[in-house]
């Protein structure tokens, strides 16, 4: 992506999420229930969802590499997992941090949409180890590819299991229409494509930053640079740029 | 598909073959079973267990004892070149997946076998009746599906890496979450003190949903591990 379009992004993000997070302080309701700390709701629950389906999305990229064979596909992927797991670090957080307000433990373990999250959060601690172990740069990027998908694939599945085996105290979002007031709901859909802008974002920087770098990488190699275009050993995946 | 079936059951034959003549992963795996119900025993604290906690004492040491198989599944073939062999074979890729998933289902048979009298015996304080064990058998069936489904597609995951054994149990045991918390619960009224009640289907719907996805899934991938 291109500087300009890419400045775009960034201010379109930086405007919804100050929108959104303005709303989610002074128009929406305070929770009567909860009081304050229910707020962090507004942040929790977007990140949550997007990071999800960030890992997902890392998924479907992986199933194009492996049908396409091509680099850029394992870098999407790469990016997208990355991106997801960052975000992940935030929900865990903030659910603890509402958890413990709320049901006054830091952590709660009849609560099923916490720890499916725990259970994907720890897979995917795997993924960049695997990649990291693996020597060869094409046997790295297809092998990553079948984790991505094999753990894309199973997070929705957990979700099933996970939600099945417990009794909940966890707010179901979305369960069924209409429970929560318009000005709630107002607020947390400005919070969610706000955090959805912020990971497109994240996602487009660090793909830019890459494809930056492979392209150096490609005009040292030109020079006759050896020492530049000789990688590092690195999880990352290689960008193959003619 | 005369071919395939003929693969899948000359690479099976040799699996067999192999353990029959070395006996080393199944008298492992049963061996590291009763330890682990020994340890179970001192850590716990307890002389015999009934419901939930029977279940996932049960659940967790087949768990850990597939692990070693899982980990031995593909050192041979890596070893002795036996992927080499199989690439050069013109025959279809999934027949190794099919072929070790059975390998790895038996071996886990195998290990029920054993470490299931072990565990009435030692820790299980209800007697395993004829009801209580046909019931075991089922949820154990379904979960042994799971576990050779995706103790095959980690296995040959880890094995090209540097570190197999210690990616092998960091990806597997998350993967697998969903059939411990499902063979657990379905377990749970099986092991009641008062006697079993009916299984929950629930949980058997979960735990036969689970292989039929990662079925579908490690048959879709896999071939993309063997390559070369």
């Amino acid at each position: 992506m291109s500087g300009n379009r890419l400045l775009t992004l960034s201010v379109a993000t930086v405007v919804t999420m100050i929108t959104g997070y303005s709303l989610a302080a002074f128009y929406a309701p305070m929770d009567a229930d909860q009081g304050f700390v229910q707020k962090i709701f507004y942040l929790h629950v977007p990140m949550a969802i997007v990071a999800l389906c960030g890992f997902v999305f890392a998924g479907i990229c992986a199933v194009m590499h492996l049908r396409t064979n091509e680099s850029k596909w394992d870098l999407r992927s790469y990016v997208a997992i990355h991106v997801s797991f960052i975000l992940g670090v935030g929900v865990l957080l903030t659910g603890a941090i509402w958890s413990k307000a709320s049901w006054v433990h830091w952590w709660v373990w009849d609560e099923p949409t916490l720890v499916s999250f725990l259970i994907v959060f720890v897979l995917y601690a795997t993924y960049t180890p695997l990649r990291f172990s693996i020597e060869d740069r094409e046997r790295q990027s297809r092998y990553a590819s079948v984790f991505a998908i094999t753990a894309g694939a199973f997070v929705p599945l957990n979700f099933v299991a996970v939600r099945a085996a417990t009794q909940t105290v966890h707010p179901r979002t979305f369960d069924r229409t209409g429970n929560l007031p318009p000005h709630m709901a107002t607020a947390f859909l400005v919070c969610m494509v706000g955090m959805t802008l912020l990971y497109v974002l994240l996602w487009q920087y660090e793909m830019t930053h890459k494809s930056t770098v492979a392209q150096l990488r490609a005009l040292k190699r030109k020079l006759g640079d050896d020492d530049g275009a000789r990688a590092r050993r690195s999880a990352a995946p290689e960008l193959q740029v003619r | 598909m005369t071919s395939t079936r003929a693969a899948i059951g000359a690479l099976l034959r040799k699996e067999l073959r192999l353990e029959l003549r070395t006996f080393q992963v199944i008298p492992a795996m049963a061996l590291f079973s009763v330890t682990t119900l020994i340890v179970f025993h001192f850590s716990l604290q307890a002389n015999s267990v009934d419901g939930p906690l029977a279940a996932g004492v049960l659940t967790v040491t087949l768990l850990f004892s597939a692990i070693l198989g899982i980990n031995r599944l593909f050192v041979a073939d890596q070893e002795e070149a036996g992927f080499d062999g199989f690439l050069l074979a013109p025959v279809d890729r999934t027949a190794m997946l099919i072929a070790k998933a059975i390998a790895l289902g038996a071996f886990l048979v195998v290990l029920e076998l054993i470490a299931v009298p072990a565990f009435a015996l030692m820790l299980l304080d209800p007697d395993l009746t004829g009801a209580a064990l046909g019931q075991t058998v089922l949820v154990l069936l379904l979960a042994d599906v799971a576990i050779a489904v995706v103790g095959t597609l980690v296995g040959a995951l880890a094995i090209q890496t540097r570190a197999r054994d210690l990616i092998v149990p960091l990806i597997a045991l998350p993967l697998l979450l969903p059939v411990v918390i499902g063979t657990a619960k379905a377990l749970a009224p099986t092991f009641a003190l008062a006697g079993a009640q009916a299984l929950p289907g629930r949980w058997l719907a979960i735990l036969a949903l689970y292989d039929l996805v990662f079925g579908l899934l490690a048959y879709a991938v896999f071939d993309f591990l063997l390559e070369d």
